[in-house]
């Protein structure tokens, strides 16, 4: 596959290793924010093969794992509704909730999407949020949410949903959102004090959209380099050896890696499409807490699509409630969960600022695994720890 | 025909799509047997089957030492009718697969149907039209049936049971046990194309022309194997020193090895073909570790050997899925001594279902009862089975 | 995060008022929306993620990159470098680089 198999050839990525090995003088840690960036590491072997030297730690960049539990219960209840049909992307649908997989037996209760439509909630899976409009057009008599979860890189196709439901005028479609936007996230970790991240690969796809001039702040500000990179093997270690070069030399500069698709202006109009339908806003990431406008919201004027809004749905940080007949809230699980949490030794937060990894956690792969994940960093395909899991990682590399 | 009256019965080629199966079908009314005698029996021409017995009565002498082969598998798949295939050649296949990858020659099919009411008879006639088709193709006879009519939303559209009856011939033992160290793993062509064809059929996912199954019966090609790995070598023993047991030498032809033991019994020497298995749901990556596991040996495969055909490819790529772990309905996995792995590949190679048959790694003494995959980089992954299906993903 | 594949503009159409193309992978054909790459053409390669073309791909700065690249490997080979290991040449005069 042209723009794909050269970049993954084999004696180029060991030319580049080679590179890095001879350029590589002192110990450093770098990041890559990207949950694909640590998906094609782990697949490729990629950190395997790099110099001691180099440590590569793990970023907050899993728009999954970062959703908040309060937002996926929001999005059972939604799904329970009978005129209902709740599309999502597949990366969410086996994310738990509030309610830990023991718990949901327990409280009758499903604790992710997969369950809910296993419990007979219409909950389908699509590929594009235009397959979801498309439902809409076709179903008019049922009220078709969207599962709007992602970084920049998904927020100009939910907004191209939007306006597009807007253009045909649809009134049973909506998106239940949870946007996140990478450099907040990127200015709290290295804002905390016992941050150790020293250089950056930063979102080649978030790049396309956003362009790299939003960097260039946090890089003068903490001196610490970004490269914008792609995702192959080849882009991944072209990417490392500009980081090491840089910090060899004692540079911080964005060097955008990803040339044959990320422009230093980005794209335009999905910016602007973006710009248009959603706004900044305060948002939650799980495992790392409130960060101060970090997220994306429907702006007031498109509040008929907006479904926390138009669905009437319960405010976050509640369990859902059944609306399903023969089915009543459960009355203690807030309780009950909060005592659990109370007791959670997940330290994915930790993780997620590249403080911690996964093996440095006692209920790795012990108490805490795919199947029953107890924090954001095993929920999804994309974690760290579900990433290091699936890889058999069970002693330090 | 006596009784037979037009407005109760529809001709087996309906008129119009308005014809369905109902309940009355299922059971032992007129309804019912027409039909099975206009409907179901005619497609098979078999007779035996147009006996129409409650049980099949069949010819299954066994020569001394041959065995019987037996199993069972149920097929639920949705779309029924897709690119390359239905739920039909499914069935068929499926369960021929099933005993050919035990070294059986299948011999009989039974065929058990549960229709929803309302299930449109031109479908179930397309259905019928697939089965009989793959078990003419394959050479293999259905001999016996059940129907049943299940109310609506009882199950979805039409599933079906097919059990199948083999014959083992003497002295043949392969099982996911055998594996050892130095063994070579063949894959008989290209991986992931049925779970990637069902896959690209499903709404809302933006495939313009769905891909095409690999749906096959792989007991010509099985037969194959058996029939190289015993021509190679002396006696086809395996050379492994310190292998298992007291075995028993000699005594036994090539290509054979001692059946397996009773318990108690101390393991027999695998022959030159140690296992083979079609690896359906959860891909070439469960059935490898279901061998190594069992087996207690490790397995290592070489990215850059797994045959992958572009369009699969292509389509795992924007679904962000991995053909290791994606159903293959067509293909088979055999597991042989080294020094028979070169015949064994070129026998297969000659035959139409084994063209891009491929050596994919080695079983070895390190990480017992482990996959490790080595990337073409020169990484080394270890592959885990995923906790359920694999979903495509965005991120 | 972002799971974005490039492919080949095979066919560009309109689809409820909206710029949508057939986009080709290695022969798996999949539908996406051009809207945000409005100046893109057939025959030209795109990355596409969740059903959005984001970025034309631009082959001469791909060949750029690659050109950058392949002088990597070309020194390697002249200066005969352990593929996995350091340098047999002395490093200094390769560090100061960019």
């Amino acid at each position: 596959m042209k723009f794909i198999d050269e970049y993954r050839d084999p004696a180029l990525a060991r030319t580049l290793l080679a590179e890095i090995a001879a350029a590589v003088r002192r110990p450093w840690v770098l990041m890559e924010i990207c949950g694909g960036h640590t998906h094609a590491i782990i697949r490729h072997g990629i950190d395997q093969l790099l110099p001691p030297e180099i440590e590569l730690v793990h970023g907050p960049g899993c728009p999954v794992c970062v959703t908040p539990a309060a937002l996926i219960d929001q999005a059972i209840a939604l799904a329970r509704r009978p005129e209902v049909i709740f599309t999502s992307f597949g990366d969410m649908l086996r994310v738990p909730g509030s309610v830990a997989g023991g718990l949901a037996g327990v409280l009758n209760t499903p604790c992710s999407l997969q369950q809910a439509q296993a419990a007979g909630a219409d909950v389908r899976m699509v590929y594009s949020p235009l397959e979801a409009v498309e439902l809409a057009r076709q179903h008019p008599h049922r009220q078709v949410v969207f599962f709007a979860v992602g970084f920049e890189t998904t927020a100009p196709g939910n907004a191209m949903a939007v306006l597009q439901a807007a253009r045909l005028g649809l009134s049973n479609f909506s998106l239940l959102v949870s946007h996140v936007l990478v450099p907040p996230a990127i200015a709290a970790l290295l804002a905390a004090p016992d941050n150790r991240v020293q250089g950056f690969l930063a979102a080649g796809h978030v790049c396309t959209v956003t362009g790299w001039e939003e960097y260039r702040p946090l890089v003068e500000r903490y001196r610490v380099p970004m490269v914008p990179a792609g995702f192959e093997p080849v882009d991944i270690l072209a990417a490392i050896l500009m980081l090491v070069r840089q910090l060899e030399a004692g540079r911080a500069e964005v060097e955008n890696e990803y040339r044959r698709a990320v422009r230093r202006q980005g794209n335009p109009a999905a910016q602007a499409a973006v710009e248009e339908v959603f706004m900044v806003t305060d948002r939650d990431w799980r495992g790392l807490g409130v960060i101060p406008r970090s997220g994306l919201r429907l702006r007031p004027e498109f509040a008929a699509f907006d479904a926390a809004v138009k669905m009437g749905s319960e405010p976050a940080g509640e369990v859902g409630a059944g609306t399903m007949a023969g089915e009543s809230a459960p009355a203690t699980a807030a309780a009950l969960i909060s005592s659990e949490q109370a007791a959670n030794p997940c330290i994915s937060g930790a993780i997620l600022r590249g403080v911690k990894k996964p093996l440095q956690c006692p209920a790795f792969a012990a108490a805490c695994h795919p199947e029953n994940p107890l924090g954001a960093t095993m929920v999804s395909q994309e974690g760290a720890c579900h990433a290091y899991y699936r890889a058999n990682r069970r002693a330090a590399a | 025909m006596k009784d037979f009256k037009p407005e109760n019965f529809s001709c087996p080629r309906p008129a119009t799509d308005s014809e369905t199966v109902q309940l009355a079908h299922g059971g032992g009314s007129r309804l019912a047997a027409e039909l099975i005698e206009q409907v179901l029996v005619p497609g098979f021409n078999d007779p035996v089957l147009s006996r129409l017995e409650d049980q099949a009565t069949l010819d299954c002498s066994l020569a001394a030492g041959e065995r019987l082969a037996f199993t069972t598998d149920s097929f639920v798949v949705d779309p029924l009718f897709f690119p390359g295939g239905s739920i039909g050649e499914l069935a068929v296949n499926g369960t021929i697969n099933d005993l050919a990858m035990g070294g059986a020659t299948p011999l009989y099919l039974s065929l058990a149907l549960i229709i929803e009411e309302g299930f449109p008879l031109s479908e179930l006639q397309r259905v019928l039209q697939a089965v009989a088709g793959a078990a003419r193709s394959a050479g293999v006879r259905v001999v016996t049936g059940d129907t049943k009519v299940v109310g609506r939303g009882a199950c979805d559209k039409i599933f079906i049971n097919t059990s199948g009856i083999g014959r083992v011939p003497a002295g043949l033992a392969l099982s996911a046990a055998y594996l050892r160290p130095g063994d070579k793993i063949i894959v008989s062509g290209t991986i992931g194309d049925h779970g990637m064809a069902i896959m690209s059929c499903r709404e809302g996912l933006s495939f313009v022309e769905p891909l095409a199954s690999d749906t096959a019966a792989l007991h010509e090609l099985s037969a194959v194997i058996l029939a190289a790995a015993g021509g190679a070598g002396e006696s086809g023993r395996a050379e492994v020193p310190g292998g298992p047991g007291g075995a028993s030498e000699g005594a036994l032809g090539a290509g054979a090895a001692p059946a397996a033991p009773a318990p108690g019994e101390s393991p027999p020497e695998p022959g030159p073909v140690r296992a083979m298995r079609d690896p359906t749901r959860g891909g070439v990556a469960a059935v490898l570790s279901e061998m190594a596991k069992a087996s207690r040996v490790g397995v290592s495969i070489e990215e850059d050997k797994l045959p992958v055909a572009g369009p699969v490819r292509g389509a795992c790529e924007i679904l962000g899925m991995d053909p290791l772990f994606v159903a293959n309905e067509g293909k088979l996995l055999a597991v042989v001594a080294p020094e028979t792995a070169e015949a064994v590949l070129a026998a297969m190679r000659d035959h139409p279902l084994g063209r891009q048959a491929v050596i994919i790694g080695e079983v070895q003494r390190e990480n017992p009862g482990l996959v490790t995959l080595c990337t073409a980089l020169g990484g080394r992954r270890l592959i885990d089975l995923p906790a359920g299906e694999q979903l495509p993903r965005i991120c | 995060m972002c799971l974005a594949v490039p492919g080949k503009v095979v066919e560009i159409f309109e689809e409820h008022g909206m710029r949508m193309g057939h986009i080709d992978y290695a022969g798996a054909l999949s539908k996406a929306c051009l809207e945000y790459v409005p100046e893109i053409r057939v025959g030209e390669y795109t990355v596409v993620h969740a059903g959005f073309a984001l970025s034309i791909l631009d082959e001469k700065e791909a060949a750029e990159s690659f050109a950058a690249w392949r002088e990597l490997q070309a020194a390697a080979a002249r200066e005969g470098v352990d593929l996995f290991g350091r340098p047999l040449a002395a490093a200094d005069d390769r560090g100061e680089q960019s």
